[in-house]
This record gives C-alpha cells, structure tokens and sequence, in this order.
C-alpha cells in the first residue's frame, strides 16, 4: 500500500471490500499475481484509476476496487495484495487468497512477471485449481526482452488450456488485447490443465471428492477442497466454515470420509505436513516442465547492472554510509527547495489577509467578526498552508523516486540484521520507511510482516518515525533556533544534517523500543523470514511529480486546512473570551504551564499538541496563533520575526529542542489510532501504541530538561 | 571440486552455486521456500550478503532472495 488519497487519512481504516457492481449483470476479474509483479500498474492502465504503485513487494495490502468495459461485458476488477500463493502466511496474504477461493469472481486474471515466470505459474496453477476461468497475464514482456529471455507464449497457453496474454502495463493496446482474452474465456469453455499429484494423493482426493461433491455441488472446486481437507490448513478451515456454513465441516458422511481417508495416508507414513510438501512440489515441477521448452533465458538472467548496484547499494563499507547520505540528501533539498516557496506563499497569503481586513472594515463588519474569521480562522489557515505545503510538495516526490526505483527493500536488506537484534524482522524497516510519508499508512503496510508478534511491534513503534505532518515542524524550529537564518548552502545542508540526527533519534528509539517490547509483552524470537529484491527500475518521473502532488500532497494539505478551521476558530475564541481579567486560552495554558514546564515545553505547547490531536501539521500555527492572540506583535511575515515571537514568550534553544522531542515523541494522531484499532482489533494495544510513546517523550523530554537545568 | 553432502546454503559464498538437496525447515517457514520454488534440485547462486554478514542474497528461479543464516542453515545443499 502507498501513499495515495485513498490510503493517506481516514479512509486508511480499512473496512474490508464491499463489491460495488454498477449492474448486475457486470462481471468480476480478480487481479492476482506475486508481490511486484505490476499488477496495480495493469489495474490502473485497465481501469484509469490510480491505485499507488510502487516498486517494493507488499504495497498493495488491502483489496482495491475499479471499473472496465469491453465490448462484451462490463467489469468490475478487483486489485488484491501479491501472494506468492494460496497457502497464505500473511495477513495480506490471507486477503488475496480469501477473495480468490471464496470471492466468488467470474474470472482471475494472474499476472506473471515475464523476468521469472517459471515460478509465478506455480500460483497460476494453484488458481486454476479453484477458480473456473484463469487467465495468465505475461507482464513485463519488455523487460524480459531486455535480458534476452524468448516466451512461447502460445506453447504456455496449450499445456496450460487457458488463454495467456503478454503485456506491457505501460502500453494500452496490450492491456486491450488481455481483455479481449477475458472476454474469449468468459464465454467459451475452456479445458484447463489439471495438476497431477503422486499416485498416494491421488487416491486420497479420489476418496473423498465424491462425498464433497455431493455436499457442495458447483459452489466451490470439489478436487481442491479435499486436497484443503487433508492438509488441515488451520486459518482455511476457518474460511470454508465461514463459506459454507458451520454445519458442513460436522456432516457424518464427510467425517467418516476424511477418517477413512487420512487413514490410508497414514499408513503409507503421510502426514499432513509432508501431503502439503508433495503438493507443493509437483506444482513446481508441473511449472518446470511447462517452463522447459517454451521459455528459453541465457544461463545468466540475473541482471548485471542491478548486480552492480546492489554490490555497492549493500555493500559493508558502503551500505549504510549512502542510507544516510540518501536520507540527508532528500532532507537538504526539501529545506534548501522549501525556503523560497515558503516565504513566496506566506506573503501572498498575508497580503490577502490585509485585504480582507480592509474589505471588513469598508463593509463595517463587526470587529468580533474579522476577529474571528480573519485573525481566527483565515491566518490559522495560511500558516498551515506557507509552512506546510511546500516541504511537503518537495518531499512526498523524492520519497516516491526511491520507492519507485525500488531502494525500500534494500534498506530492509541492510536493516535485518539490527532488527533481528531487537527480535524483529527487516520488513519493519519498509513499514518505518512508509511512517515517513503517513503513519495511518505505515501501519496498514504492517500486514507485510508474518509473524503477528512481529507484526505488531512494527505497528507500536511505527509512530517513532514522523510523517510529513511533523516534518515541517522540525524544520521550522531547527531552522530558527540552531541553523539560523543566512540562506546559503551551508545553512540548509547544516538544517538537513540536524534533521538526520532528530530522525535518527527517532529510528534509535524504534529500535530500542522494539527490543524492550520484545523483552516484556511481546516475549518471543524473531521468526524466519524471506525477503525479495526487485529488479530496479527506472521510476517516471513526469507521473511520480503529478501523482505525488495530486494524490498525496493536496489530500494531506486538504485534511490539515480541514482540521485547522476549526483549530482556528477554537483558539481565536479561547484566547478573547474573558475571564477575569485574563482570557480562556491564558487560563488553560496558566494550568497546564507548571507540568508543560516540567517537561520543558510551556501551557501553550502542549495545548497545541493536544489540538493538533487530529492532524500534527496543525500545531505550530496553534502556537502561533496563542502567541499572538497573547501578545502585540501582529505583524509576522517571516522566521526570523517567528523566532522574535517565540522568544519573546520565553523559549530558549531547550524549550526549542524539548518540542522536537516532543513532536517526534507523543500521541499517534487520530487517524492512526483509529487505524491501529482496525488492524490489531484490540483496544488494549491501541491503548498502549498511545501511551508508549507518550510515556517515553514525556520521559526524555523531563529528563533533557531537568538536566538543561542544572547545567545552566 | 569435492562434493560435501551436508553442506548447507550458510557456506555458499558470493558468486557461487549450488543444488539443492533437502529441506529441513518445517512449519510456514517450509511452505514459503516451496512458494518460492526452492523444491529439491532447484540450482540457487549466492548474490551477495547485506553490511552486517547477515542475510545474505541468494538467486532462487530467477528472482533474488534474502534469506538469514539461520534459515539457511535448514536448506542443505550440494556444491559441485
């Protein structure tokens, strides 16, 4: 899953798929196929929608869901999470295998990557075990091309018996020709090869098909449901019960069946384990021997320019040395690119704002109404916008670059070993990665690791990473109060390095909270694991820019302005209802000041990091806004004049760093917390995915302060 | 060249090969090495291994595969 509109805020909270056909008659393709096979690149080109794609296996996780027409049929095609096969490990994995065993779709088209298609029919064959109409889908011909691998595409589709396409994702005549072959299929019938299994497992099937064919009639593949039934796979079980009603698994004549069956195996020493063995197996030989004369590849298919990278990207000296670089290096731009525009729109903005206030005062409005709706909402508003927008528009693109290249699972490759460390595993590190661009979406990412122990430790300590919404703030206060303001490239390169530390506090904390998690309540060892290396590609870059501002940037911008309205309007109101002598606002922020001050920060702070509860991008402005409502300075078009403003009501370089802390370390925001909620479906952990990090900020926070303190 | 029947994927060095002969991982552990192909006789080249010796990169049916030490201490294999 990435970053788009529909996975960044709330409609993150996955709520399961709800097949929405336009008319009933309308036809349902499933989508399946490995992990990065491109597979939402072809459901995007087959539907113009614009499901995130991303070149790092598992950012699909959750089902999606668009809309196609050919000249037969209408389709409704269903994007699901790659999956190496249906024998799921995953949570993610559960979801494809769900949908295609029990979703019921008219038909599955399974994209192959063409690089290694040898082990991709191993899922074709387990599909055609259970879905009536398959059809394969060669993707990446090109690439294949490219390393000189020659596809036989017809010999494939004769021993198969169903129809295989070869694609190109980026180029719609092939995305046309595929559907012309769901078309074909769809109404013709087709005889699909049947997997033969040794002659022991035969029997078994043989035995009991019979009685499960007679209980299910056509509803679900008789020949694959024995198969299911003897091996015992413990979360399927589950499924079929769900799908056919509790009553089926009780029936007399099925049991006796299964008994008589598991019998006979047992005497030839099969045990479950060992029937899932041989199957598997003969499906990778079947596959072998399809592979055998119709694919022909030189010795070497390895790629040896990614070979190359790799060996530098990896490398022992040089590995970790270029993360940090990559990482500071994204950081330097964001700053260096951010100052101008930043400084461009808050002028404009401010400038709209004494138009506004003369328009109010020609129109003789009320003064508690410009109040409210200029000096409220409206500066709230431009804040957010001048301070957030462009680090943003500058960031979410290179991140997406990376991603697109396909460097995410190298920096999961480099970082299994520190994780194992810490009980955990490496593909924590692609869920921390996702964190940097939304924590909602980090979390959802977490259905890529296995084991649920570790699963759930990279949904605790994903809030450690901050998002897009705090980086801003970490800029804005680093850059008034330890770079300074001269705009050179020392500065903005001295404002990234900082930045790098501050995160890599953040990623420090990760792993330390990661290994006292595993210590105490998550109590285990880490599991094992395997993790695939894409081949790199070359990201597009017109489309990474255009998506990336479109789909992530102005949905995010979006819901901060939403939530700053409001914030807005709240704060302007507090700060000039009077009690007293002093307002609402001086009230609240005079309580929460003596512990705020504990930890460093001060009343207002902390009240703006409550109120920014909703969306982090929200509590700077929400400082400012307290301070100015408090104070005299009205005019404020630049840091420097925010720093004036700052320190004018008390901050010193501790409060400064106490606040990144702070930032960096407190609540998830709602959203992720609703989001964690959905995913571990526990109140308790949601409960202390909110308490843990705010126990350790508030912790640090004390801690750094109190010795601040007593050193100066 | 000698051939060491107990020899497991952990002794593979970068740039070499060899066949699988046998799997002793059990569990889901077992089932995703069959996924991704690593039945018996499959032929599986060492890439490379990550900055800190572990897991290394393994060249398994096309695609490349991390695999940590421990796991590949449960796939044995026969160098030639």
């Amino acid at each position: 899953m990435g970053l788009t509109n529909h996975s960044v805020g709330i409609k993150a909270v996955d709520s399961g798929l709800v097949i929405k056909k336009l008319s009933p008659d309308d036809k349902v393709v499933a989508l399946a196929g490995n992990p990065n096979v491109g597979k939402s690149t072809v459901f995007n080109g087959l539907t113009g929608m614009n499901q995130h794609t991303g070149n790092w296996p598992g950012k699909t996780v959750t089902n999606a869901q668009g809309y196609c027409k050919t000249k037969n049929h209408n389709y409704v095609m269903v994007d699901i999470p790659g999956t190496y096969s249906l024998m799921a490990h995953s949570a993610e994995e559960e979801v494809a295998r769900n949908f295609i065993c029990f979703g019921e779709p008219d038909a599955v088209v399974v994209v192959c990557d063409a690089t290694c298609l040898e082990r991709n029919l191993n899922l074709v064959l387990q599909t055609m075990e259970i879905s009536k109409h398959v059809i394969v889908c060669v993707n990446l011909i090109d690439e294949a091309k490219k390393k000189h691998i020659k596809i036989d595409l017809n010999g494939i589709s004769e021993q198969l018996g169903v129809p295989v396409v070869g694609t190109v994702a980026r180029k719609k005549h092939t995305l046309d020709d595929l559907m012309q072959a769901v078309d074909q299929a769809l109404d013709t019938p087709s005889a699909p090869l049947s997997v033969s299994y040794p002659d022991i497992i035969e029997k078994a099937i043989d035995s009991i098909s019979p009685v499960i064919k007679e209980k299910v009639q056509d509803k679900i593949n008789s020949r694959w449901l024995s198969l299911k039934l003897l091996d015992e796979d413990a979360s399927l079980i589950h499924e079929i019960r769900q799908f056919l009603g509790e009553n089926f698994l009780e029936d007399p004549e099925l049991n006796t069946a299964l008994k008589n069956t598991k019998a006979i195996l047992e005497k030839e020493h099969i045990t479950k384990d060992s029937l899932k063995d041989m199957a598997v197996a003969s499906l990778v030989r079947t596959a072998e021997i399809i592979c055998k004369d119709t694919v022909k590849a030189p010795t070497k298919v390895y790629n040896s320019t990614d070979h190359k990278v790799d060996r530098i990207l990896t490398s022992r000296i040089a590995g970790y040395p270029i993360m940090l670089a990559l990482l500071a290096l994204i950081f330097w731009i964001t700053i260096t690119g951010a100052n101008y525009p930043s400084q461009l729109i808050s002028n404009g903005l401010f400038f709209i704002q004494d138009k506004l206030t003369e328009l109010f005062h020609n129109l003789n409005a009320p003064e508690w109404l410009h109040g409210m709706l200029v000096l409220g909402v409206y500066r709230v508003l431009a804040w957010v916008v001048s301070v957030m927008l462009p680090p943003m528009a500058i960031f979410f693109p290179l991140f997406t670059l990376l991603e697109d290249a396909g460097y995410l699972p190298r920096v999961a490759y480099n970082l299994d070993k520190p994780f194992k460390c810490c009980h955990a595993c490496g593909k924590q590190a692609l869920t921390m990665c996702m964190g940097f661009g939304c924590n909602a979406a980090g979390i959802i990412g977490c259905r890529i690791v296995d084991s649920p122990r570790e699963r759930l430790l990279a949904i605790l300590t994903n809030n450690f990473v901050p998002c897009n919404g705090r980086f801003p703030t970490l800029i804005a206060i680093l850059t008034m109060f330890f770079v300074g303001f001269s705009k050179g490239p020392l500065s903005s390169m001295l404002s990234a390095l900082f930045l790098t530390v501050v995160i890599l506090f953040g990623i420090g904390m990760t792993f330390l909270t990661t290994r006292l998690l595993s210590k105490t309540m998550l109590k285990g060892v880490p599991s094992s694991y395997t993790l695939e290396l894409p081949p790199y590609r070359r990201p597009q870059i017109g489309k990474v820019i255009v998506r990336s501002v479109f789909d992530r940037t102005l949905f995010v911008l979006g819901r901060a302005v939403v939530v700053a309205i409001p914030a807005g309007l709240i704060i302007w109101i507090m700060a000039n209802i009077m009690i007293g002598d002093i307002s609402l606002l001086n009230h609240c922020a005079n309580f929460l000041d003596p512990f705020a001050r504990l930890i460093g920060l001060d009343g207002v702070i902390l009240i703006a990091f409550i109120l920014g509860f909703p969306a982090n991008e929200i509590v700077v402005p929400i400082i400012i806004m307290a301070y100015m409502a408090q104070g005299s300075i009205l005019e404020l078009e630049s840091l420097s004049e925010m720093k004036s403003l700052f320190v004018a009501n008390g901050w010193t370089w501790v409060t400064a760093l106490c606040t990144m802390l702070f930032s960096l370390m407190h609540w998830p925001c709602s959203t992720t917390l609703l989001t964690i909620k959905k995913e571990t479906g526990s109140l308790k952990w949601t409960a202390i995915a909110f308490l843990l990090p705010t126990a350790m900020g508030l912790l640090i926070c004390f801690a750094f302060a109190q010795i601040a303190r007593l050193f100066l | 060249m000698n051939t060491n029947l107990y020899a497991n994927l952990s002794s593979l060095k970068p740039g070499e090969d060899a066949v699988v002969t046998a799997l002793l991982a059990t569990g889901s552990m077992r089932r995703r090495l069959l996924d991704i192909g690593l039945v018996e006789n499959t032929r599986v080249e060492c890439l490379g291994t990550s900055p800190l010796g572990d897991p290394s990169a393994f060249l398994i049916r096309g695609a490349v595969i991390a695999i940590r030490s421990e796991d590949c201490k449960n796939i044995l294999i026969e160098s030639e």
